[in-house]
């Protein structure tokens, strides 16, 4: 099957005081129509300037550098930013982290939603508006006529969440893009999200491109992972097999740091050290100074990302004493 | 680890807010952030407190060491009863407090070896020619370089102004520490290293923890005991195999099979038709 | 919303009473009274006492103030100048017309020229354009009223002899509005060049706050356009702020009114209030002092009821101050 989004050499760079600063290096990727694919990786990873650079919305002192974006059959490169203003909460839709601040707090629900709607489908006020509260209806939020009329301060996080999920889906996107969207929600509301999003996203066909830290997100809703580390992609490989059989020790190290649900007795392993400051300049493997296993070569050169199980991509000289004895 | 002596008895604690609401703001209302809570923590012992946000935990630890005023009820330690408003400085050499955002409870302005002495020699723990060597001991007890203490909060990572947090919470020799979400807001890798320390610190000075969070991992991990906390009430406590693997009240169930498990062989919480049919 | 309104004006009441007092006790120890305005010095004393007596300035000073108040209250009347003798109601109602257009309008000239400037300067910051905005608003500010106003009359009516230097019309005439606009050019640039100046930078930093905002974001992800992910999503929000300073523009200007008219000789409460500060005249003074102060209460009120209009989380709050 065809794939729905293909990323190519990737690489995004931000202008700081203190010079050019490339946030995501070279990553490549592809996801397929209605896929679950998770980001994984931890604050500074390039996780988040992945999603910002597929949808273009950088800002002022972010720009890709290179690479090409192909969606759904055509570049997102060569578009003009109106043409990318149409595809945007049509095709690609977005939802963040911080659903306290992400609605607008000077508008009812219903103008975000009708707002989100007219832009994309030509439909007069009304239509637009019994449209607004169905999607609204459908992300569960009770009473949905009266919320309509609500302002965002009304509403819990969650519930505001779930209008953020109903305009990011309400035009049938192809791709929803997730960023952190349960992070800042208790877990019996990250379930019910985590459930919503799932389920509206079976129903549409749309493909999700899942970013988190969260391991146990991740294990609930992806079909693929792709680990990040310090701007690269480090492992890349379906869900089950990132679980049991992880083939970069970075990968290993954040499994294992993670308290098991299970009474194993098994103590945390923690990462010793933490992402080095000026990792760009680095000759060798970015997760060198914090890897049990780091050889000489692994300080010089850096490693390639390469698939080395078939549908089973790692950035690591050392891979094989990470698999398992058969 | 645990001794029979009970370290910290809280009974029957509440904690009100009050709000004014009507015409000319004549009537008040009360937030019941903690409502009637009662529960022991034994000497060495780890009680982790869970609950989602608004349920009042971290309330409850503040009105412990006495940061929110006790609307009702009564808070033994060792046996004495503690009056917040005459025993506040030997009431702070027994209990203190490590928050979840290290950086906004650090002085900008000052050395990490300043933020340091600042306690032990207002309350003259050391000697005041012994501080500087003090400082490098709490320094080193928590894992940080003794370089660290010429140096300001903004040059350290997250993971290490928690260490510092910890060191300064730990300047006092106290015996009860309330760890206020501490590990909440930092990275997964740096999270294991700071449970490990607290662990690690639990064993070499004998102490007690009330470990506040609301990642169910991170409490599994570390405590004895859990109570679980929901709408200001205590609404079950145990052992925290009785609550992982018998959960009694409706409300911890809910709580743990909402809770993503890092295994996607047990999804909980997404059960899907196979995506791979798409292929 | 109402039960809020009613509130706040019972409020005011205490307030105008404090203020009234406190006037009235700094007026009587400057020295000099309106008498020595009126009398010739060459008459005797006993013509003195007689005026003394007349205008009721030989009671003790208290009993003098609760004259004031009592026909305040019970006749709802500002008692008459001891200088003209006409009401000092119709005073201040002839001059209010004046201030009210000259104000008004430089209130509204200068935030046309205030919120466009300071947004775009936001949106373009540090660009060239952003800082010669920034510096004209720094020039607005710091140039002091009547130095503008005085540079500007000797340019443009003593040199080019282009616009009058004072008055709303010429001497004479029933004064068209083509008259009337020519003679508010020179006193709306001094007062707009202020309110503009101020104003660019509240507007710039509102607007600078807001653009970092996370719902712009969210605004740019559902395909919004940019020049209303600017005007509509960030303005409305930037606006809020911009509220307060509008309802603080109105005393600065109803202050600033008494230097910019005299200069111009604004036929307005300003140039009132200089005349009868000049004058001694207590019973004028009064009722100027209670209007001003009315005024910045009043201002005040509606910055508030404003606000609840444009941020629906204080209107929340207001309803529910009121309901329960």
């Amino acid at each position: 099957m065809k794939s729905l989004l293909n990323v190519k050499g990737l690489t995004t760079a931000f202008e700081t005081e203190n010079g050019k600063v490339i946030s995501v290096d070279d990553v490549s990727f592809t996801l397929k129509y209605g896929e679950t694919l998770a980001l994984v990786g931890e604050s500074g990873s390039g996780k988040s300037v992945t999603a910002l650079s597929l949808m273009r919305l950088l800002g002022k002192r972010g720009k890709i550098e290179r690479g090409d974006i192909q969606f759904d059959g055509a570049s997102l490169q060569t578009v003009s930013e109106a043409q990318m203003q149409k595809l945007r909460g049509d095709e690609l839709s977005m939802i963040f982290q911080e659903p306290m601040t992400a609605l607008n707090p000077v508008f009812t629900i219903g103008h975000q939603l009708v707002e989100a709607i007219r832009l994309h489908v030509n439909i007069d006020k009304k239509e637009a508006k019994t449209l607004a509260q169905n999607m609204l209806d459908k992300v569960g939020i009770p009473n949905a006529a009266r919320v309509m009329k609500q302002f965002p301060f009304s509403l819990s996080g969650g519930m505001r969440q779930r209008v953020m999920i109903a305009m990011a889906l309400v035009c049938e996107p192809k791709l929803l893009i997730a960023d952190e969207p349960t992070t800042a929600l208790d877990v019996t509301v990250q379930a019910q999200i985590m459930r919503l999003m799932n389920q509206l996203c079976e129903e549409m066909g749309t493909a999700i491109l899942l970013i988190t830290h969260d391991l146990g997100v991740v294990a609930e809703m992806a079909d693929r992972v792709i680990v990040m580390y310090a701007g690269q992609i480090v492992e890349e490989t379906d869900v089950f097999t990132l679980f049991r059989e992880p083939l970069h020790p970075y990968t290993q190290g954040l499994l294992a740091s993670i308290p098991s649900m299970d009474f194993d007795d098994k103590e945390l392993t923690a990462i010793n050290g933490a992402i080095p400051a000026n990792y760009q300049h680095l000759q060798g493997c970015r997760f060198a100074n914090r890897c049990p296993l780091a050889t000489e070569a692994c300080r010089t050169s850096q490693p390639p990302l390469v698939e080395v199980v078939p549908g089973h991509k790692t950035r690591c000289f050392e891979w094989q004493q990470l698999q398992r004895g058969e | 680890m645990t001794t029979k002596k009970p370290l910290l008895v809280v009974q029957n604690v509440k904690t009100y807010y009050p709000i004014k609401t009507g015409f000319m703001n004549l009537k008040t209302d009360y937030v019941k952030a903690v409502d009637g809570v009662s529960f022991d923590i034994f000497e060495g012992e780890t009680v982790g407190l869970v609950g989602e946000s608004g349920c009042g935990k971290s309330t409850l630890g503040r009105t412990i060491i006495g940061l929110e005023p006790i609307t009702d009820g009564h808070i033994y330690f060792d046996g004495q009863q503690m009056d917040y408003r005459t025993d506040r400085v030997s009431l702070s050499k027994q209990i203190q407090i490590v928050f979840q955002d290290p950086y906004s409870s650090l002085n900008p302005r000052q050395t990490i070896g300043d933020v340091l002495a600042e306690p032990l020699r207002v309350h003259r723990i050391v000697a005041a020619r012994d501080i500087p060597q003090e400082v490098e001991r709490l320094l080193q007890l928590v894992g940080l370089p003794t370089t660290a203490k010429s140096r300001y909060p903004h040059e350290f990572s997250g993971g290490q102004r928690q260490r510092v947090g910890i060191a300064r919470a730990l300047a006092l020799r106290p015996r009860l520490l309330i760890c206020d979400e501490p590990v909440s807001a930092l990275d997964v890798s740096i999270q294991a290293q700071i449970m490990n320390l607290f662990k690690q610190l639990q064993q070499e000075l004998g102490l007690t923890y009330l470990f506040i969070a609301h990642g169910l991992g991170a409490v599994k991990y570390i405590s004895d005991r859990i109570a679980v906390m929901y709408a200001g009430k205590i609404v079950e406590m145990g052992t925290t195999e009785d609550i992982f693997l018998r959960p009694q009240h409706a409300y911890t169930k809910t709580l743990l099979r909402a809770y993503p498990n890092p295994d996607p062989t047990k999804r909980s919480i997404i059960q899907r038709t196979q995506k791979g049919a798409l292929e | 919303m109402i039960g809020y309104i009613v509130r706040r004006l019972l409020i005011a009441v205490p307030v105008l009473f404090g203020v009234t007092v406190i006037n009235f006790l700094i007026m009587r120890m400057a020295p000099g009274n309106p008498v020595d305005m009126l009398v010739s010095p060459k008459l005797p004393d006993a013509a003195r006492e007689a005026k003394m007596i007349e205008l009721g300035l030989h009671e003790p000073i208290y009993i003098q103030y609760w004259n004031w108040l009592k026909n305040l209250v019970v006749h709802q009347d500002l008692g008459y100048s001891m200088i003209t003798y006409e009401p000092v109601t119709t005073m201040i109602w002839d001059r209010m017309g004046p201030t009210v257009l000259l104000m008004g309008v430089a209130l509204i000239l200068g935030l046309c020229i205030a919120i466009p400037v300071g947004i775009y300067s936001a949106t373009k910051q540090y660009s060239k354009l952003d800082y010669v905005f920034v510096t004209g608003s720094f020039l607005g500010i710091s140039i002091p009223n009547f130095f503008l106003a005085l540079l500007l009359v000797y340019v443009f009516s003593i040199q080019l002899n282009w616009l009058p230097s004072g008055g709303m019309k010429e001497l004479g005439s029933s004064g068209s509005v083509t008259t009337l606009i020519i003679h508010m050019i020179l006193p709306l640039i001094v007062l707009v060049a202020s309110v503009a100046g101020r104003n660019i930078r509240y507007v710039r930093s509102s607007m600078l706050e807001i653009l970092g905002q996370d719902y712009l974001r969210t605004a740019r992800a559902k395909g919004v356009k940019e020049f209303f992910v600017v005007n509509k999503h960030g303005m409305r929000n930037a606006l809020i702020p911009i509220v307060t300073i509008i309802g603080l523009e109105i005393p600065i200007l109803f202050g600033g009114a008494v230097v910019v008219e005299q200069i111009f000789s604004w036929p307005g409460i300003g140039q009132l209030t200089l005349s009868s500060i000049m004058n001694r005249d207590y019973s004028t003074l009064m009722g100027l002092n209670l209007v001003a102060a009315f005024v910045v209460i009043a201002a005040n009120i509606v910055t508030d009821i404003a606000y609840a209009f444009v941020d629906p989380r204080i209107r929340k709050s207001y309803v529910g101050g009121s309901k329960r």
